[in-house]
């Protein structure tokens, strides 16, 4: 078990790694951020001056460097734009975009387990088919426009739910629905085709064998078999939430995580966008170290490999 | 043998109906067949004769494509087929039990061997958790597992293929069933663990009094465990009767097919026997005799008209116009007529 888990944290470092060359690559052939921030009309020298003020003279390498090694210690740099440290703005904006992910993530697995399940046990059937509809429309639907048409019924035709911002209950509905539905469609697309190939194993059949209640060949013997791959799913899926949510955050006016990087990818503003990706990122790579972790827990036949 | 039978089956056709209803699979078809209790019957034929269908058919668990579409299933003097979903279930696993052919595969992986194992005693008797947990180590003994206080706290993963039948064995006899269906148990076991298993099935069945259905395609299984023998052919029994008499005299040219191409170490001959041809498609059949088209002793007969089961002695049938009274005569008489 502890050899597994090393070799796993090797891995985890190895792709943060290579996560931080290529966004730190990246953004750097998006443009010169200065000419966004200095007053039209300014001389060449307040350009050069505010060129060397943010480091972007020297080599790419020393600049690498330099970020490497605040990095080690924890300091993601000044934003260009609001002069703070990054990890502030991004502390500041975490508790609304993990409020937003919570929800969402309960709605979609709310709505996602329950109807695969359903769609496995009566195959064929219409709550199969209707199921089918659901995901379609989730998967294939753009999350800006369902944004945008639940604005337009519920803010401006019925005018129940506030349009943007946050605050309150109410201004949580409609982001969180509109993210969880993308995810709720992948849950229960997921959770019936895990079901399906569960539903089919011959412990299963042995179960029935044993004269067994369907409702406890179902809910024991196959469910906690189809659940593995959802819950490794949902839990990258939350992370990925988290960091992922910038269209939902910027139609809906949600201050999280994803209208910083939005922000920041606007204002060509390196330190918001470097340092949003590589701790997006490096949540990414933890999450998948802890399920990977959480599998050997649950499933017997990992932990003796290791 | 005793008055009332265990277990009777009579004319059971049990058909796989394509989706649009035009194609019927026969996978069992007009079975006719009992067992008395305590007794051993074997099922043998070539894979897709409908042996395991039939297994399926008495437990009332087919895919949901097949259907019963007649017949009747006397079990304990009760027709199995007029039971309610809820009744069946209190059949299952209660009354009669089955092993499934793959060890591998029939435990769940989550779960640790006790907890399968005195599954059926909580859910058939009630049980609580720690008596189901105490009658998993005795039943784990029974099935001659060694320590079996620590193998119930294992998981699948932790046991040889051996050890996992003769867990699934356990299940089997859990709740003390009357009849235990073994759908060809030792197919994925070393020979070595094949006899041991089939040892301890029949000292199961000695101390418990358990009926046995044995279904396999190794008539040297049969010969060593069963009294009784049903040799099935696209999905109907075309000869049952006591294993001796059938071994020494089959009457069905297919049993003597299959009893042909066993090898034998005092054979000179330098390859296997086979049997000609491959097994009809279930779906169309031939309009006579279903094994008319790969029999050496086939008439004009055999090939418009399906034979219906002739008694050839006490307790022995045959679905071959061979065994029709006079036959042999007629059999001369047709060839003649034919050359």
């Amino acid at each position: 078990m502890r050899q597994y888990i090393l070799r796993r944290v090797g891995y985890s470092l190895v792709s943060l790694f290579l996560l931080s060359l290529v966004i730190f690559l990246f953004v750097r052939v998006t443009g010169d951020p200065v000419s966004l921030l200095v007053e039209p009309g300014a001389s060449p020298e307040d350009i050069e001056n505010m060129r060397r003020q943010f480091g972007l003279d020297r080599p790419l390498w020393v600049q690498y460097w330099h970020f490497m090694a605040s990095l080690a210690t924890g300091d993601l740099g000044l934003s260009f734009y609001y002069r703070t440290p990054v990890l502030e703005l991004y502390f500041q904006r975490l508790p609304n975009s993990l409020l937003l992910a919570a929800v969402a993530m309960g709605l979609s697995l709310l709505i996602g387990i329950p109807s695969g399940i359903l769609a496995a046990v009566r195959v064929g059937g219409f709550w199969d088919s209707a199921g089918k509809i659901f995901a379609l429309l989730g998967l294939s639907l753009p999350s800006f426009w369902v944004g945008l048409v639940l604005i337009l019924f519920f803010s401006v035709y019925l005018g129940w739910l506030p349009s943007s911002g946050s605050g309150t209950t109410l201004h949580l509905l409609m982001p969180a629905f509109t993210l969880g539905w993308y995810f709720a469609a992948a849950h229960m697309r997921l959770t019936r085709s895990s079901m399906l190939e569960v539903l089919g194993s011959e412990y299963i059949k042995l179960a029935r064998l044993k004269g067994l209640p369907e409702a406890l060949v179902i809910g024991k013997h196959a469910f906690k078999n189809a659940l593995i791959p959802v819950i490794t799913l949902a839990g990258i899926n939350l992370v990925v939430m988290i960091n992922v949510a910038v269209v939902v955050e910027t139609v809906f006016a949600w201050p999280g995580i994803g209208r910083l990087l939005y922000e920041g990818i606007t204002f060509r503003d390196f330190p918001i966008v470097q340092g949003v990706v590589i701790i997006g990122g490096g949540m990414i790579v933890l999450v998948n170290l802890l399920v990977d972790i959480f599998y050997a827990l649950i499933d017997p036949r990992i932990r003796l490999e290791s | 043998m005793s008055s009332e039978p265990l277990l009777s089956l009579e004319n059971l056709s049990a058909h796989y109906v394509s989706q649009q209803g035009s194609r019927v699979v026969r996978a069992v078809d007009e079975v006719t067949l009992s067992l008395s209790a305590g007794g051993t019957l074997g099922i043998v034929g070539e894979s897709g004769s409908g042996k395991s269908t039939l297994a399926l058919t008495i437990l009332r668990l087919l895919p949901p494509a097949a259907r019963i579409v007649s017949g009747r299933m006397m079990f304990e003097g009760e027709n199995l087929l007029d039971k309610s979903d809820t009744e069946m279930r209190h059949v299952r696993g209660k009354r009669i039990a089955m092993i499934l052919q793959d060890p591998m595969a029939s435990l769940n992986p989550l779960f640790s061997i006790g907890n399968q194992v005195g599954e059926p005693v909580r859910v058939h008797e009630g049980a609580s958790r720690a008596n189901a947990w105490k009658r998993a180590v005795g039943l784990l003994k029974a099935v001659r597992i060694a320590s079996p206080e620590t193998r119930v706290t294992q998981f699948p993963h932790e046991m040889s293929g051996g050890m996992r039948q003769r867990i699934v064995g356990a299940i089997g006899i859990s709740c003390e069933p009357r009849l235990l269906i073994a759908d060809e148990p030792t197919t994925s076991l070393d020979l070595t663990i094949q006899a041991q298993y089939l040892n301890l099935l029949r000292d199961l069945q000695r101390e418990h009094g358990l009926a046995l259905i044995f279904i396999t395609h190794n008539l040297g299984i049969v010969a060593k465990m069963c009294d009784q023998l049903a040799v099935m052919y696209a999905g109907r029994v075309v000869e049952q009767g006591p294993v001796s008499q059938i071994f020494s005299a089959p009457v069905h040219p297919y049993t003597k097919a299959l009893l042909g191409s066993i090898p034998r170490m005092t054979d000179n001959r330098d390859h296997l026997t086979a049997i000609e041809g491959q097994p009809p498609d279930l779906a169309s059949l031939p309009p006579g005799c279903a094994f008319a088209p790969r029999c050496a002793m086939a008439f004009a007969r055999c090939r418009v008209e399906a034979p219906p089961e002739f008694a050839v002695d006490e307790g022995r049938t045959a679905r071959c116009w061979l065994a029709a009274p006079d036959a042999e005569a007629k059999a001369t008489m047709m060839r003649s007529s034919v050359a």
